[in-house]
């Protein structure tokens, strides 16, 4: 059984298109995707999409995974459960970050591979590590324009990576050309800088950048570009929530993406039959968390008493993979200051709309955990269920106590960790108590 | 000029455009498109006002978690990022 609350399987890398979209040139991903999605169909396995798992616990022999699918709450029992629940996109609050027409960076890539489509009709394209250059390219490749590239990377960060990076020359090749592609172009590449505001009221109108010095502390000296739409980037960060329910601790790894899930290479946890795959333990990269999957799927087979060996050329691959995406994920951290350009007024929690100076006074009248800035301010109590602003309080306790960020765990995980309407409860069932035809027993 | 990154723009094939509205606004978009997508592209970004300060705020992370793009549809509050264009839909916002 697979569940996945998007439409069709493929996760992020390899999103499936909408139907919408009639015919479109194939790139690598959508053709991974498609591949992937003819195995799986042709497996057998039982998919349910469109379907959010928002709670996790264990009941005797068994773990129960509860769904929410069309509105409609559900159970489902398994020995043996493999959490790949991937990456979240971190956000760094600049003034003006609200404004309608700034999107993720990574959820930029969502709009391209899903719908096609594109941000506006000139965007700024600001982050860190790999993937600026990548969403810059398939806005050009989609007919858009790119008013300016903006990465805290200089080019010697790059330069350092090379070592890493020829484990993957494929990669490498490919980078190399959409940043070639960018210069032919003339489009403004601003190596060591960041976005420090983002102006206009109901529609973004441009930004504003400064250089940034090696510890991330912005220098004096503003840059001006006008835009209608920015794609913003702060990083990503593994989707632990799922993992913490089931009662699997977190280790602080800033070189993986910060707060990781603990689990063993082969996918093994603390907990008994269930195990983690992907980026969930770690921002290795999706090269890296396809090969993942495999070994970890070897694991819960035997769990479950399957023959299945380990296969040691696999977890070759994996490691090679690892490397190269790790590099990536450390490129993407430096100079990352999750909140040094936040003035007093910028808003940090989206969802309450509390700017950084209301959850500094609270730090300062005691609240010196992320729960209790939770319980105090509401921040991380809104509907994203803080995961835009988690890292942004951890820094702000961090400055104002003077303690290390591996010190300052995010608020722990309540269910549930997807909205589940109140009227969806009412009729919740049992998947196992359907007259649906089973799967071949596990 | 050379391009490394060729334009595809002219390649995309789409199904046909159907009617919609955002609140009340007669709108068109592709039959089964990512509703999110579909209302940026007829150049809806505000799609709800903030708690608080009141201000305006569009979709965000693409990916159903900041729920910044919730919508009404049939009475149910959903992110816009999860739902499709279908003929004769009504979209409320929370402005
Ligand atoms: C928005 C975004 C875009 C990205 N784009 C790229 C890119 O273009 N190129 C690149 O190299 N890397 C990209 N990355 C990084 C990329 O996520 C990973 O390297 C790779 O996809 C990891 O694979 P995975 O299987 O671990 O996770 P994912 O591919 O993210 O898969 C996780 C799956 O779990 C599902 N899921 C999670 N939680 C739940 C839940 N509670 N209930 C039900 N289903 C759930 C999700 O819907 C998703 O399908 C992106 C990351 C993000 C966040
Ligand atoms: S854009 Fe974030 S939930 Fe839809």
């Amino acid at each position: 059984m697979l569940i996945d609350e998007q439409g069709q399987a493929g996760g992020q890398v390899w999103r499936a298109k909408d139907r919408s979209i009639l015919s479109a040139p194939a790139t690598p991903e959508s053709r991974s995707g498609d591949n992937l999605r003819e195995r799986l169909a042709a497996s057998g396995v039982r998919q349910m999409t469109d379907t959010r798992v928002w709670q996790i616990e264990r009941q005797g022999e068994h773990w129960v995974i509860h769904t929410l699918r069309n509105g409609a709450a559900g159970r489902l029992h398994s020995r043996a459960v493999i959490l790949a629940t991937g990456a979240r996109e971190e956000a760094q609050p600049v003034r003006g970050w609200t404004t309608p027409g700034v999107i993720g960076l990574a959820g930029a890539t969502a709009l391209f591979k899903q719908s096609i489509r594109l941000p506006g009709r000139a965007s700024v394209v600001a982050g860190a590590g790999p993937l600026v250059f990548f969403v810059a390219s398939e806005i050009r490749r989609l007919g858009g324009t790119v008013a300016a590239v903006v990465t805290p990377n200089t080019r010697a960060d790059w330069l350092a990576r090379l070592p890493s990076m020829v484990a993957r020359p494929d990669l490498l090749w490919r980078g190399g050309r959409w940043v070639a592609d960018l210069m032919l172009a003339g489009v403004p590449i601003y190596w060591g800088h960041a976005v420090k505001s983002v102006s206009g009221d109901d529609q973004v109108t441009g930004v504003t950048l400064c250089r940034l010095a090696a510890d991330g502390t912005p220098l004096p000296g503003d840059i001006g570009i006008a835009a209608d739409s920015v794609c913003l980037g702060g990083g990503l960060a593994p989707s632990t929530e799922a993992a913490q329910l089931a009662g699997v601790a977190i280790r602080y790894r800033p070189e993986l993406g910060g707060w990781v899930s603990e689990a063993e290479l082969d996918g093994s946890t603390a907990r008994e039959g269930l195990f983690l795959a992907g980026d969930g333990c770690g921002i290795r990269g999706a090269v890296a968390a396809e090969l993942h999957g495999q070994i970890v799927a070897r694991t819960a087979l035997r769990h479950i008493g399957q023959a299945s060996a380990s296969d040691p050329a696999l977890e070759r691959a994996y490691r090679r993979a690892s490397r190269f995406g790790e590099a990536m994920t450390v490129l993407s951290a430096l100079r990352a200051d999750p909140i040094g350009l936040a003035t007093p007024d910028t808003i940090v929690c989206r969802c309450e709309s509390l700017t950084r100076r209301t959850i500094e006074v609270e730090i300062e009248s005691g609240a010196v955990s992320s729960n209790a800035v939770k319980s105090g301010q509401r921040a991380g109590m809104g509907p994203c269920g803080g995961k835009y602003c988690q890292s942004s309080v951890a820094r702000l306790i961090a400055l104002h106590e003077n303690r290390a960020l591996s010190e300052i765990a995010p608020p722990t995980p309540r269910p549930p960790i997807r909205p589940v309407p109140v009227s969806a409860l009412a009729g919740d069932f049992d998947y196992d108590d359907l007259p649906m035809p089973k799967p071949a027993p596990l | 000029m050379i391009r490394l990154v060729p334009d595809h723009s002219a390649r995309i094939q789409r199904t046909e455009k159907v009617p919609f509205t955002f609140d009340g606004v007669a709108l068109m978009g592709c039959a089964g498109e990512n509703l999110a997508a579909a209302l940026m592209q007829a150049g809806v970004l505000h799609l709800r006002n903030a708690p608080g300060d009141g201000a305006p705020r569009g979709a965000f992370c693409m990916m159903a978690l900041c729920q910044e793009c919730v919508v009404f549809v049939d009475g149910q509050s959903v992110e816009s990022c999860r739902l499709t264009v279908s003929s004769g839909l009504v979209v409320k916002s929370r402005r």
